[in-house]
Parts: C-alpha cells; structure tokens; sequence
C-alpha cells in the first residue's frame, strides 16, 4: 500500500464512518465533551468534510445561547422584604 | 479544517446567578451569624433561576412564588443544621425541586423520574426528523434537506422581540417535564452537569440523553420559527 492509500484508509476509517444522522444524536454529548478522544477527533473530521453538520451545531449552539438570554425572573419588591423581614426576626429568637 | 472545538469544563456551571457567590464557606458563616446583606444577596442571586425551575414542574405563575418562598422558609429553618455534603446551591436548588414536585403531583402535571427509558414514551424519538436524512443509498444516514446556516444575528435577533420570546417559552412549556427540567437548569438558568445531576439525582450519561433531547426539540421549534413558518410548538 502507498502512503497515499494508507492516508486515505485512515480518514474513511475516522470519517467515513460517521453518519450525520449519529452526529446529530450525539452533538451534546461532543459539546459537553463527555466523549472519547478518538470519537471527538472523530467527530472534528466529520465536522471538517460536512457543511450540514456544520450548520447543524451552529443552530444547536445558537439555540443553548439563545435559550440563556431569556430574561431573569425578578424578585417583587415585596416577596424579597418579607424574606428578609423573616430572616431577621428567625435570626433574633 | 475547522478550529478545534475546546472542551470546556461544564460541571460547575456558569449560572448568571451564581457568579456574585464565590466564597460558600464564608456566605455559610455570614448566614448563620445573622448577616441579613448575606441573605439578601442569597436571594437576589438565586430567586430568579428557583422560579424559572419551579415552572418547569408547576404550570400556574403563583404556584410557582409559592413554591419558592416555602424553599427559602425551608431553608433559612435548615440553615443551622446544613452539613455541606453538598453545595449551599444544591442544597436549596434540591429543596426546591422536591416542594415542586410535590406541588406538580398534587397539579397532576408531574411525571416519574425514572430515567431514559421512560421519557413519556418517547425514548426512541430521534434528535432530527429521519426524513431530511438520504433513505437509501451510499450517502445513507447523511443529509437530504440539511440544516440552513444561522447568520449571526440568528435566531437571537427574532427571539429577543416578545413574540419570540412567548414562542420560545412555549417550545420549552411543550417539553415532556423531565427534558424541561433539565433544560431550564442547564442551559436557561446556567447550572453545571455536575450541580443537575445532583440536584436530580440522575447519572451524568442520563442527563445529557434528556438534555440532548430537549435541546433537539427547542432547535426544531426555532428552526420552524426562523424558517417562516410559524408554527405554534
């Protein structure tokens, strides 16, 4: 075998084999980095061959950031001195 | 080849509530020599997100604030006898998912928790639609209809207009209550893999099937919304 050849072997071997259907069942667990060294390499030269799967983890990204822009829930005036008025009286028992 | 994608450290979280308490230990002491600043940033800081996590299980708003006062009336009753075998956050994030739950049963909206083979029924519903996959063939399992690249601006633009916030909101209301709960905790409110995990008492490979399912949902629900066509979720 060529060099060539054993170069191609190993990129079908490490990208051939991922599907974006697999990609996209396990993009969570790429981001969150739970998988193994070989599956994220893996996973990144899918990444590099596949515009798809590109845009896919770009909307999966997008949507967690969007997701943490929704507004704070603010405390009524009110809730937060009744706290407090029963940590003080709680506190001098 | 794209840029590596660095693997950043999950498991403490980068809760926008939990920036302001670094020092637990010296927050614990505060709170228990009476130091009402202390409790007041306590509950400034985790207010927000204890309501956002209680609507995941309660549907009505004032059941939720209930919910919640009862968490820091049990807290500040708990304060003294706290062990710190976990966080101070866990500690009251626990407290509060289990007044929910009670509140969600009693509303009747609760579903076990009984791990992933049991997510209403649905454990096998895939992360995209099978159909924008080829059926056949040597490109089998790859892209028919692929995904259309979000400019920069998409979808957060649309989503911090109010209509898109209310569709937003309601793509995380249609979640089965286990995915719900794990979204809001992960990535609404900011908690780590680790802090959720204990929070819910589930293993760290559970939480990321249900977090990687709800997430699929709300990217369908978003993808639907910046496509046009508007549906409701």
């Amino acid at each position: 075998m060529t060099r060539d050849e054993l170069k191609n072997r190993a990129i079908d071997y490490l990208a051939g084999k991922v599907t974006c259907k697999e990609f996209t069942e396990a993009a969570t667990d790429y981001l969150e980095g739970s998988q193994t060294w070989l599956g994220w390499v893996r996973f990144q030269m899918h990444l590099g061959l596949c515009p798809g799967c590109r845009a896919y983890l770009r909307q999966m990204k997008k949507t967690i950031h969007t997701l943490g822009r929704l507004p704070e829930e603010p405390i009524p005036p009110a809730v937060r001195d009744e706290l407090l008025q029963r940590f003080r009286t709680g506190k001098s028992r | 080849m794209l840029a590596p994608e660095r693997r950043v450290d999950q498991t403490q979280g980068t809760a926008r509530s939990s920036n302001a308490i670094q020092d637990e230990q010296r927050l614990l002491a505060a709170l228990r020599d009476g130091d009402e600043a202390a409790f007041a940033l306590l509950v400034e800081c985790y207010h927000g997100s204890l309501i956002r996590v209680a609507m995941a299980h309660v549907s009505d708003r004032s059941v939720a604030e209930e919910v919640v006062q009862e968490t820091w009336i049990a807290v500040l009753e708990g304060l003294d006898r706290f062990e710190s075998r976990s966080s101070l956050k866990t500690w009251i994030f626990s407290i509060l998912t289990n007044k929910a739950k009670t509140r969600g049963v009693r509303e009747s909206r609760h579903v076990t928790f009984s791990g992933v083979g049991s997510t209403d029924g649905e454990a096998d519903e895939p992360a995209v639609d099978p159909s924008r996959f080829m059926a056949s063939g040597f490109w089998v399992d790859h892209w028919a209809s692929p995904p259309h690249l979000w400019d920069d601006d998409t979808p957060e633009k649309q989503f911090l207009t109010k209509e898109g916030m209310l569709y937003l909101e309601k793509a995380i209301q249609a979640l089965p209550l286990n995915l719900r709960q794990v979204l809001v905790m992960r990535d609404v409110e900011g908690l780590g893999s680790k802090e959720v995990c204990a929070i819910l008492e589930i293993t760290e490979a559970n939480q990321r099937v249900l977090l990687h399912r709800a997430r699929s949902k709300v990217r369908q629900a978003l993808e639907q919304y910046v496509g046009g066509g508007r549906r409701q979720p």
